[in-house]
């Protein structure tokens, strides 16, 4: 299948998430530069991490009104399926796919480490190889990840199973303690209502290789082949 | 057609934490400056426009603010319009 990854200038992560669709699944990258308006077939679009624009203004501000962040929208709103990592996630939530907003990490430092991750919601196109409740390592590395949205948001989110992934502790305990950034309800990544478009601050693509010191984050990639090939 | 100069202030919204407002109160009442409170670190933006009214500057700017300048989940924004003589 034929993954699309938009390339904004800035954006630092693109190669690896092509390296990971390319070497390791043995799929196709086509990378979309920020001024193209046509995906070109793609079965899938994923936003990657960096930063685009040098995060001019927002995080994600100026890529939500490139033309190829418009054909993504397009894209979404037939059904496509996107994921945004880190700084596609900024830019996901800034384009209006996602709801709620990026703030500065409550820390106010830059987190580059590995973190543990629950499972909250397996049934999505993107997590559907994992279990509910189970325990992922996979790395951050942002500055402004610390996720909220209005009290009315949060609650609808949470009701409709779209947080998808919640930082806790190795054992998959919620709390503060294993909260890297401030993230309302340990918050990580999260889906649409619709279940199409999903977004998350870890990088899986920097965990889908023994060498890198996990893997866990490569069944993202095969739950997303898996569901387009079976759709 | 006259040249607008344009002030645009953004902060985060109240009830919004601001990491960075906190970190400068912390760091204010360390200093000494213990009646300091509420302290909120935002962007001051300036642009020139030309329009013919002030009623179209103040179109334009809302329309920006609207479109990418401000995110309305987390900011909010004030701005003052001066005509540049």
């Amino acid at each position: 299948m034929k993954f699309g990854i938009p390339v904004y200038p800035g954006s630092n992560c693109d190669r690896d998430v092509g390296w990971v669709v390319e070497k390791v699944l043995g799929h196709e990258a086509v990378y979309l530069w920020h001024s193209e308006k046509d995906l070109k077939g793609v079965d899938c679009v994923i936003v990657p991490g960096g930063f685009s624009y040098g995060d001019y203004l927002r995080a994600g501000a100026m890529a939500k009104i490139s033309p190829v962040t418009e054909a993504i929208c397009e894209f979404a709103e037939k059904g496509g399926l996107v994921m945004g990592i880190c700084n596609g996630f900024q830019i996901l939530l800034e384009a209006g796919l996602l709801p709620g907003a990026m703030l500065p990490n409550k820390t106010l430092s830059f987190i580059c480490k590995f973190v543990h991750l629950r499972i909250e919601n397996d049934q999505t196109p993107f997590t559907h190889l994992y279990r509910k409740g189970e325990v992922v390592k996979i790395p951050i590395a942002h500055a402004e990840g610390n996720y909220t949205c209005p009290p009315e948001t949060l609650k609808e989110i949470e009701e409709n199973g779209q947080v998808v992934v919640r930082y806790s502790s190795p054992e998959g305990k919620i709390s503060e303690e294993f909260n890297p950034n401030g993230s309302l309800n340990n918050i990580a990544g999260i889906c649409n209502k619709r279940g199409n478009v999903f977004g998350l601050m870890p990088h899986p693509e920097r965990a889908s290789e023994a060498i890198l010191g996990s893997v866990d984050g490569l069944r993202m990639f095969q739950s997303i082949v898996e569901s387009v090939v079976r759709a | 057609m006259a040249t607008y100069f344009v002030k645009v202030f953004i902060t985060y919204r109240k009830g919004v934490l601001d990491p960075q407002g906190v970190a400068v109160e912390k760091a204010a009442h360390q200093l000494g400056f213990t009646k300091v409170k509420n302290v909120r670190v935002g962007k001051y933006i300036t642009m020139e426009i030309e329009a013919e009214t002030p009623d179209e500057v103040k179109r334009e700017v809302e329309e920006m603010a609207k479109k990418f300048l401000v995110n309305p989940v987390i900011e909010e924004y004030t701005y003052e319009i001066k005509e540049v003589e």
